[in-house]
């Protein structure tokens, strides 16, 4: 690792939407919602949505933590709004794929779109957990069902 | 004159590790030579787990290599030596914390020590007419404080659910001082244990026991001590502490891990009943009962942690070599060193300031979470420890869910410790906080 990959990690967009986030508040009428904890650090992020005829129709979230977890939850919120449940499970698994692979996989940015940022996250072993946080309260609201 | 210059000379090296003494230590730490991410390490994570030195390494080796066997059992030469030199390492110990051999019970660490005190007391209901006695009630009370870490915690928690007993806390202030004025009106005829730390582990601050105690024992409750953060800095003598058990860690004062240390006063010690049972711990057994050997070994059932005792000692005697003077007036000088330096720059809050400590701070960089104040410090191949240090309840009273800690040892250096604080100015323009 060297300061360039710190630059890596902490990407002008990720500091940006640590520090304005985007989605960042909870749904009133949610059809689901998940809260995780980081144990080791005690990041939280709790995410509301609003699932209709298998589509995420709505999805809202709020949190504290570092800022690569803040800034996966704000980039989650801009990609996964109007995909099917389905669509979403596939894109949840391609990401955390990319994050597990050590920087051998990286993000499609046809899919991820803002949130190929958040690649050099799966470099630090250490912080791959911080950038799931939110992506795992996805999954464990989108398995709750409508 | 000449006597007396020579005298001021001697005192001023046995009172203080210079630089160069410093240096000199460094070459004993094998890791410290570590590079990390391209850079030196600077390893300043030492409350965490310190660094050992290869005098602690070789003596977990050697006595692998040329004595290793089982102590307490068995006639051959090879066991024989190595129950000598394990009953030797427990003579050390309790030298270097002002106790009896007989008062010394080794543990994996200080979290199996508080938790065999716990529940020791929790068995106290059921083994019997003779520890009757120290069984807690519904009515009965236990008082922690509010800046425990965790493993001084939790273990109460849980007696006080089992037994029906009540857990109350000294709470401290905004600024982490524990709230002293109250401890009157907490500790109370009711009271049956107190429990707290020597030295916080998130605040460094050392806690005034003579004073805790003195309130303890004039309400009849037994006095437990978290020795983990005072064990490897400050000189530690438990009769003149007056605590009733202490406990510490062997891996955070130069030792291997899988070895503690529980102290108990040597009549409290043998009228709690044991915890874990089984070999070695017994005088005669039947198939229906047992009886149980004196404290220590009535609390040693099966195999002991022999190597890591042995290594233990032999860290003992390295910080023995050193003074632990001069190991206390090294962290009194890193905890200034530290607290100027971090309070110097903007928008850094260090956590608990006030008060004698050792050589550990904590602080928060304003907008910065913990975790990205590690990883950039990581970067730069300083190793501090980030997150609730296991103290959430404290961290939630400062108004913080994480915090960023240094803390050294004896072989930290003022100028690691200025490229520390250099770093963690540069922490705020990387992040874009500074104004």
């Amino acid at each position: 690792m060297s300061a360039e990959d710190l630059q890596g990690l902490y990407q002008q967009l990720i500091l940006d939407h640590a520090k304005h986030p985007r989605g960042r508040v909870l749904l009133t009428h949610p059809t689901a919602q998940s809260h995780q904890v980081n144990p080791t650090c005690g990041d939280e992020v709790t995410l509301s949505v609003q699932v209709h005829d298998e589509v995420i129709q709505a999805i809202g979230w709020e949190g504290h933590g570092c800022s690569i977890s803040q800034a996966s939850a704000s980039l989650l919120a801009t990609i996964v709004e109007s995909l099917s449940v389905h669509d979403a499970g596939a894109l949840l698994d391609e990401f955390r794929i990319a994050m597990r692979s050590r920087g051998q996989i990286e993000l499609d940015e046809d899919h991820f779109g803002d949130a190929i940022a958040l690649n050099g996250v799966s470099r630090y072993v250490a912080r791959v957990k911080c950038a799931m946080l939110p992506w795992v309260a996805l999954e464990h609201a989108l398995a709750d069902g409508e | 004159m000449a006597r007396g210059w020579f005298t001021v000379n001697t005192m001023t090296t046995m009172t203080t590790l210079h630089e160069s003494d410093i240096e000199a230590l460094r070459a004993d730490f094998p890791i410290l030579a570590m590079r990390v991410n391209g850079r030196q390490l600077t390893y300043l994570d030492s409350g965490a787990t310190s660094q050992k030195p290869r005098v602690v390494l070789d003596a977990e080796r050697e006595f692998y290599e040329t004595r290793n066997s089982a102590v307490h059992r068995g006639a051959h030469t090879l066991a024989a030596l190595a129950t000598e030199e394990f009953e030797e390492a427990r003579e050390t110990v309790a030298r270097f914390v002002g106790a009896s051999a007989d008062e010394i019970v080794w543990t994996s660490n200080a979290t199996e020590g508080v938790n065999l005190i716990a529940y020791a007391l929790s068995n106290a209901g059921t083994a019997g007419a003779d520890y009757a006695a120290l069984a807690l009630s519904p009515g009965d009370e236990i008082v922690v404080t509010e800046l425990e870490h965790h493993a001084n915690l939790i273990p109460w928690q849980q007696l006080a659910q089992r037994t029906g007993a009540t857990l109350r806390f000294i709470p401290v202030d905004d600024e982490g001082a524990l709230e002293l004025a109250l401890l009157q009106d907490i500790v109370t005829e009711r009271t049956r244990v107190v429990a707290f730390s020597h030295v916080s582990n998130v605040l460094g601050v050392i806690n005034p026991v003579a004073e805790i105690v003195a309130r303890a024992h004039a309400v009849g409750a037994i006095v437990v001590l978290d020795a983990c953060q005072s064990a490897p800095h400050l000189p530690l003598d438990l009769h003149a502490l007056d605590v009733d058990f202490a406990v510490f860690s062997g891996h955070k004062m130069l030792a291997p891990t899988g070895i503690g240390v529980l102290y108990g006063r040597r009549e409290l010690l043998n009228s709690i009943p044991p915890f874990l049972t089984g070999g070695s711990m017994i005088t005669t057994v039947t198939m229906e009962s047992a009886s149980f050997l004196p404290a220590p070994q009535r609390f040693e059932a099966g195999t002991q942690r022999v190597s890591q005792a042995i290594a233990l000692a032999a860290a003992v005697h390295y910080l023995t070599a050193i003074g632990m003077d001069r190991v206390a007036t090294h962290g009194t000088r890193m905890s200034a060193q530290l607290i100027e330096g971090l309070s110097a720059i903007d928008g850094v809050r260090v956590l608990g300031a006030r008060g004698e400590r050792v050589g550990l701070a904590s602080f928060d960089v304003e907008g910065i979470h913990a975790h990205d104040v590690g990883q950039f410090l990581d970067d730069r191949g300083i190793a501090v420890r980030v997150g609730h240090h296991c103290a959430q309840p404290l961290h939630r009273r400062l108004g913080l869910t994480a915090s960023t800690r240094a803390s050294g040892s004896i072989y930290t250096t003022a100028a690691e410790i200025d490229y520390f604080l250099e770093s963690v100015a540069d922490t705020r323009s990387f992040f874009g906080v500074a104004s």
